[in-house]
């Protein structure tokens, strides 16, 4: 107990006397996997939206792939990565390997189904009629797709949040392609994981405390954007 | 409607340069030098404190990826490291016959102990030979927590267990963590079993366990860490001038001094000692 308790003084202490090393790891895990999960949008939303409006052979087989990926094991995509992008891999002319940007990579890679999955689940939830109703007015196809997305923003918001919390509390992945190194690297997770091995528990517990602190800012403000206005 | 157009497009300009941001400090390939080192290094803090004077000296950019000796090799080997700071002799000398390491110099040593809870169910306090210790472990049926992960801490265990006439694997007081050093130290304290750890780890971690060491002196135990550049000839993407002045720096009389007095303060011993330009068989005596 004494422990938790220390912890959770140090997480304070830390936060309080803005610790320079402690500051960088925030901000790069905020950096990294907010990138990653703009990243996963932008594909994730596009995708999603295609594959719930429209109808071809094999779509079953593609949905449930989707619906798999939501569940792609973090190690399992940084093992992948990592291998793809050693020095002699396919994509190793990159040269990211140990860098923030692979870590975005891994974390993309992770979230984008997540999203994904969400938003095809939100897209074909709106009623049928809706989409016939909005091209009786005159809409173009473009513009139907707009209306939808924006139709579906609660929970599409969902899945920005389901994506973001998936990536930003990942560990598996962050520590193979990042490296966890000094300064550059260290995230919150993967310094947690860190300071644990090295027996600084309550180090590790503040890092853990200031991972829950991010965590539930970023969900506070993404909750308010989807509450700010209920849906006609 | 128009603002809120302008607050959209400067929302998602924010997000780009964002993104682009943490792409940006991508250095110049030949300034990034990849240390391959095993978890002792990194989690007693030694590789925290001569990296940065090595930076400010040369202006290279270390990645550090710490992992057991074995990845730290098989890395080396496919030439996806500069430079090794291992201490798995026997692995090593393969990896520098086999063409994949190229000039091996002997860094540091410390030594392993055996570390137990301190009502030592196995009785092995006080026995002198690691081999009689293994065995009375055994014999108990006493809870022994392995690494598992072809660490060198875990390939000096398993030549422990072969040179006493021991086949572990399988037996039910056996567990494999497949971690890294501290946090199998971690798990041992909490199961109250015994394990095989360098000196350096448990000193830096002892505060937090409830581990006595129980066993240490054997000329078995020692723990040599040596640098190995990777070759060069082999793999024509590695950073060579890197690998070879982080090595040249390890053996360099400053961070020679450094490793000296390293955990001294702190521990009240050090925790690694310095060896440059010994052999290792001189070691020990």
């Amino acid at each position: 107990m004494d422990l938790i308790l220390e912890g959770i003084l140090k997480a304070f202490h830390l936060l309080f006397t803005l610790d320079p090393e402690v500051l960088g790891i925030t901000l790069l895990s905020l950096q990294v996997s907010g990138s990653a999960t703009l990243i996963s949008l932008f594909i994730g939303i596009s995708i999603g939206t295609l594959v719930a409006l429209t109808e071809f052979p094999g779509r079953k087989l593609v949905v449930s792939l989707i619906n798999t990926g939501m569940g792609l094991p973090p190690v399992v995509v940084g093992l992948f990565v990592t291998i793809f992008l050693w020095r002699n891999g396919p994509l190793g002319f990159l040269g990211i390997l140990y860098t923030p940007a692979a870590m975005i990579v891994a974390q993309a890679v992770i979230a984008t189904p997540i999203v994904m999955g969400i938003t095809l689940a939100a897209i074909q939830a709106l009623p049928k009629k809706l989409r016939l109703q909005i091209l009786a007015l005159g809409a173009t196809r473009l513009q139907m797709v707009w209306i939808l997305v924006k139709e579906a923003r609660l929970p599409l918001l969902a899945g920005v949040m389901a994506g973001f919390g998936g990536v930003i509390s990942e560990v598996g992945a962050s520590i193979m392609v990042g490296g966890n190194i000094k300064g550059y690297s260290r995230v919150l997770t993967t310094a947690t994981v860190m300071e644990t091995s090295r027996g600084n528990f309550d180090v590790a517990i503040a890092l853990g405390i200031i991972l829950l602190l991010l965590a539930y800012f970023i969900n506070l403000v993404l909750t308010h954007i989807q509450q700010r206005e209920r849906p006609r | 409607m128009k603002r809120v157009k302008k607050v959209q497009a400067i929302l998602i300009g924010i997000a780009i340069l964002f993104v682009m941001a943490a792409w940006g400090p991508a250095q110049a390939q030949q300034k990034n030098i990849i240390l391959s080192t095993t978890t002792s290094t990194q989690d007693s803090g030694l590789l925290d404190l001569l990296i940065p004077i090595f930076e400010k000296k040369t202006g290279y950019f270390v990645k550090t990826i710490a992992v057991g000796s074995g990845q730290a090799m098989a890395m080396g080997q496919k030439g996806e490291a500069d430079v090794l700071l291992v201490h798995s002799p026997a692995a090593e000398k393969k990896v520098v016959a086999e063409g994949y390491g190229v000039n091996r110099r002997i860094i540091m040593h410390n030594d392993f102990i055996v570390v137990g809870p301190a009502e030592d169910p196995a009785k092995i306090k006080g026995v002198k030979v690691t081999t009689e210790v293994f065995k009375k472990i055994a014999s108990a049926g006493s809870l022994f927590l392995s690494r598992s992960d072809k660490s060198g801490t875990h390939t000096k265990e398993m030549a422990i267990w072969k040179a006493a006439g021991i086949n572990p694997d399988g037996q039910k007081w056996y567990q494999q963590t497949g971690l890294g050093m501290g946090q199998t130290l971690n798990i041992t304290s909490e199961k109250k079993g015994y394990t095989l750890t360098d000196r350096g780890t448990y000193l830096a971690t002892k505060k937090n366990l409830s581990l006595d060491i129980l066993a240490e002196g054997d000329a078995i135990l020692l723990n040599v860490y040596h640098v190995i550049e990777v070759n060069p000839a082999r793999w024509p993407k590695v950073n060579a001038a890197g690998g070879k002045a982080f090595a040249d720096f390890m053996v360099s009389k400053e961070a020679q001094d450094i490793i000296k007095t390293f955990g001294v303060d702190k521990f009240g011993s050090p925790l690694f000692f310095p060896d440059a330009g010994k052999k290792e068989e001189e070691l020990g005596k």
